[in-house]
């Protein structure tokens, strides 16, 4: 960093008249020394945390990091949205210390961090459903079945109305909506519906961003979309939730259905990579990954439209993690529950 | 015969008038849609937003856990970080280069027609491609690392063009006369383009650098792919930190489900289009007072 020593004190004159909007010197201070000090208990650390990945983790992640500095008001957090896979990209060149992900690492980033010589710690953090939602206009919509959206929704799938699936569905046409390849969302339904991450029929509404989605869904009513629980949970004013049935009869997904299960398939754990060297070696790691799976993550959780674990799943967690243990029990585990998994290590 | 011709005259004449005329609506219709876009557009923010924009909105950390609290100061001191080093950067380039092409090096070879070449392309290269390219070269063969650095030499050599252009048209402005006159006082080259030529070229390259700045504070695309990042939680105390930037702020809070970061990405909005409205209106009144003064 030659270069930049001799350019810092250049920078520094023409900063001068900039930084003033910033108002004050290291201004950090002014806002957040209120918080950090009423809630600073415990021995408080500093240094440089960096975190990446998924989009959908990342309002938990920075909810989190803003409750943390609170109490740790001199480490230095990034929080960066990239996406779960351009996440794990970064993390192999290990560039970041945690990497969020809306789904199991998989086989091939496994294979990069072992090639990087990369040990990861799986962290499951929070639960998150998938809602199929329809506009408040539809009447007869009450719950559907997997082998019904696998009809819709598969890629050589030639359905345009809706009583194709169901004689006593109207004779109207089936608009689909759903998020665009770039979200971790689409993958997950695709997986789960179609058997294949990419697997999906290509003429429906794709949306970028939630907001559309919700906003064309509900003026439509024949329209069918699928999005991730938070957004749905804010927007049940515009569309209704349909009630899954995963082969045990309709389940409406709330908080408790998405925790215990049985709102299945779609509800599924999100989680944070840790990279194990570097919590060894960097303090406000190790206390960051304390703090979420602490007694004030559920705050966090909950205010980004999540859900938080039973306290039981918690402790399991926490356990496998303090346990230094390495590797994925969740990449390609089908069906079991975090307890199950985390526990019998 | 001669009454059969100025009639055939007459109705040849209405009908190019009525042509004329139904090409002034068209235009003036053409020039009223984009005002009236715009004006909505502003119109719907400041609805939005203005309740939202005041002086703690500009001091305050972004927040997840309190919309209503939440503020831009990590990401309007990012921005000004990266401004303030891509103007520091691209002056003594961009002036340089106008200077050797207009002034020094007049007449045409094969390496000016290659760097004039250049140059005009480089004007019109996407934005995402300097991202590429910063992120190649400063971020892992120089090692700066995902820095301020990184990201303001990145904006550097994408404004570059654009400076090294307008100085030019700055430089040709300047009358031959001038410097034909100082040259015959015995002055050196040196003397005549500093106390004579650059003095009476500088409202022109303020213009281009004004704009040049502006154009760094709006651009999102590439300061993502250098290592722009969605949250920084500390203000940047050197030109090594990670940082962020305000439309990459406004790009998190839009894209945020809860409707209160709605109202403050409009307010974030507002706060950018009033930086980028007080630049444009200081390049625009430096160009108008320098044609006052020629």
């Amino acid at each position: 960093m030659q270069i930049s020593k001799i350019l810092i004190p250049s920078a520094i004159a023409l900063l001068m008249g900039t930084a003033l909007i910033g108002c004050g010197p290291k201004g950090g201070e002014s806002t957040e020394g209120t918080t950090g000090s009423t809630s600073g208990s415990s021995e408080k650390v500093s240094g440089e945390l960096n975190i990446e990945g998924s989009g959908t983790v990342f309002p938990i992640a920075a909810a989190m990091t803003e409750l943390f500095n609170g109490e740790n008001p001199d480490v230095k957090v990034t929080v960066g949205k990239k996406g779960t896979g351009a996440g794990m990209e970064v993390f192999a060149k290990g560039e970041s210390d945690i990497a969020d992900a809306s789904r199991p690492i998989k086989d091939k980033e496994i294979k990069a961090l072992e090639d990087a010589g990369i040990e990861f710690i799986e962290m499951p953090i929070a639960y998150d459903g998938l809602c199929i939602v329809v506009s408040k206009e539809n009447t007869w919509l009450q719950s559907i079945t997997i082998d019904q959206l696998h009809k819709m929704w598969d890629a050589n799938s030639t359905v345009k109305k809706w009583n194709e699936i169901d004689p006593s569905w109207p004779d109207a046409p089936l608009n689909l909506y759903g998020p665009t390849d770039a979200h971790g969302t689409f993958e997950y339904f695709n997986e789960t519906v179609n058997g294949d991450g990419e697997n999906t029929r290509q003429d429906y509404s794709q949306q970028a961003e939630y907001d559309p989605l919700i906003a064309g869904v509900a003026g439509d009513a024949n329209a069918l979309g699928y999005v991730g629980y938070a957004y749905v949970e804010q927007n049940l004013d515009k569309v209704r939730v349909v009630a899954v049935d995963g082969g045990n009869g309709p389940v409406e997904p709330n908080g408790d259905t998405i925790l215990n299960g049985s709102y299945a398939p779609f509800s599924r754990p999100l989680m944070m990579y840790i990279n194990k060297s570097k919590m060894e070696s960097n303090p406000a790691l190790k206390a960051f990954v304390n703090f979420a799976l602490g007694p004030n993550a559920p705050e966090a959780i909950r205010a980004s439209g999540y859900i938080p674990m039973p306290q039981e799943t918690v402790d399991i967690v926490k356990a496998w993690v303090e346990g230094g243990n390495t590797g994925s029990k969740l990449s390609g585990a089908k069906g079991a529950t975090l307890n199950d998994l985390f526990g019998a290590h | 015969m001669n009454g059969a011709l100025s009639g055939a005259n007459l109705a040849h004449i209405r009908k190019r008038r009525l042509k004329s005329q139904m090409f002034g609506a068209l235009c003036g219709a053409a020039a009223f849609i984009a005002v009236a876009i715009l004006l909505t557009l502003i119109g719907k923010l400041l609805v939005d937003g203005l309740n939202r924009v005041s002086w703690s909105f500009l001091t305050s950390m972004p927040s997840q856990m309190f919309p209503a609290k939440a503020g831009i100061k990590s990401s309007l001191v990012g921005s000004m970080w990266v401004m303030a080093l891509t103007i520091l950067f691209v002056v003594p380039l961009g002036v340089g280069a106008a200077i050797y092409l207009e002034e020094l090096q007049t007449r045409e070879n094969w390496f000016t027609r290659f760097v004039r070449i250049n140059i005009a392309n480089l004007a019109g290269v996407p934005s995402i491609v300097f991202g590429m390219l910063g992120l190649t070269l400063f971020v892992y063969v120089f090692g700066f690392g995902k820095s301020i650095l990184t990201g303001a030499l990145t904006m550097a050599i994408l404004v570059l063009p654009m400076v090294i252009l307008v100085s030019q048209e700055a430089l040709k402005a300047v009358p031959k006369s001038f410097r034909e006159a100082s040259l015959a006082m015995g002055t050196t080259q040196w003397q005549t383009v500093r106390r004579v030529v650059l003095p009476n070229a500088l409202p022109g390259i303020l213009t281009g650098i004004i704009l040049a700045a502006a154009r760094a504070i709006g651009e999102t695309a590439p300061l993502i792919v250098v290592g722009a990042v969605g949250l920084v939680t500390f203000l940047p105390d050197s030109v090594d930190d990670r940082y962020t930037v305000l439309p990459l702020q406004i790009l998190d809070w839009a894209q945020h489900p809860r409707a209160e970061f709605k109202t403050a990405a409009a307010a974030a909005i507002l706060v950018l289009i009033a930086l980028l409205l007080v630049l444009n209106s200081a390049a625009i009144i430096i160009r108008a007072r320098a044609q006052k003064k020629v």
